[in-house]
């Protein structure tokens, strides 16, 4: 029965629905804007070295990356979830489209310019989400291939019993 | 070569290591987190059934999962100290555009996902998309 119901499932997820395609924003904008904040907190940093490895701890209490951390446990959070149910090949490139968005930002809100390098950067990754979007987002495998946690399902029976 | 008039204070070798580490580090975690939530399945399911508790549950158990955040843990680190060092417009477009083709090759022999010519095609053109972006 679970076998039957998560091919189902699989082929159900050809088709995102609105909240997948939420997750997949998530995913997109918190990366982006954590590397961004750990960047802007480590350039403020002076020069770690390897032979004082213990630095690099250290400079995780700083606000800017702080701040960069918690966007980063946003993305992963999001990122695992949309790993759940979709591919690897399909996640990573769909989520590219973050670095557009940031970008796009840079240029309507913080009016930053933006070089004919990066519009033609920007394109390519519109195209390659274009690409990848309209595909399936899942490898459909047989049923007895399907990799099952074993260890899982009888609290997802003991729940959907109660 | 190309790369030596952004890194003044390290050498070619140097910066080639620095982002290599970055990248067999983050395919790694990234393969191995893969793979860890394609055998726990849907976790929008299992929230559902168990609640948040138990799709949090459900990751936690998973060893796979744990090794896989080790190795992103280890990338993280990577990318800390090569940002301690070069400029963020040389580290994020080189790693983050080649993650994208190591990721695509580790996905086909590891995960065996179906890695068509849709999936290469977007992956190359986001590689260089990023590339141009960001550098």
């Amino acid at each position: 029965m679970i076998s039957i119901a998560r091919t189902e499932s699989l082929m159900a997820h050809e088709r995102l629905s609105a909240r997948q395609y939420f997750i997949l924003g998530l995913v997109s904008v918190c990366a982006p804007l954590g590397d961004t904040c750990l960047s802007r907190g480590m350039t403020k940093l002076p020069a770690i070295s390897l032979a004082h490895p213990l630095a690099l701890v250290s400079a995780v209490f700083t606000p800017w990356i702080v701040a960069g951390i918690a966007l980063l446990i946003g993305f992963f959070a999001s990122y695992l979830t949309a790993l759940s149910w979709a591919d690897l090949t399909f996640v990573l490139p769909a989520t590219a489209f973050g670095n557009v968005i940031v970008a796009l930002l840079s240029r309507f809100w913080l009016h930053e310019a933006i070089s004919y390098q990066r519009w033609f950067g920007i394109v390519l990754i519109t195209v390659g989400v274009g690409f990848v979007a309209q595909g399936p987002s899942l490898t459909e495998r047989p049923a007895d291939e399907l990799p099952q946690s074993e260890a899982h399902q009888p609290a997802i029976e003991e729940e959907v019993a109660q | 070569m190309i790369l030596a008039p952004s890194i003044p204070q390290s050498g070619f070798w140097t910066a080639a290591a620095m982002i290599a580490t970055i990248i067999l580090t983050s395919t790694a975690g990234e393969v191995l987190t893969a793979g860890a939530m394609k055998s726990i399945g849907d976790l929008d399911e299992i929230r559902a059934h168990s609640g948040m508790k138990g799709a949090i549950r459900a990751v936690v158990t998973c060893p796979l999962f744990f090794a896989g955040v080790g190795f992103l843990a280890l990338a993280f680190f990577a990318l800390l100290f090569a940002l301690n060092h070069m400029n963020l417009s040389l580290v994020a477009p080189a790693s983050a555009s080649l993650t994208l083709v190591t990721n695509a090759i580790a996905a086909k022999f590891f995960l065996k996902e179906n890695v068509d010519r849709r999936r290469w095609t977007a992956a190359v053109l986001v590689c260089i998309g990023v590339y141009f972006l960001a550098h």
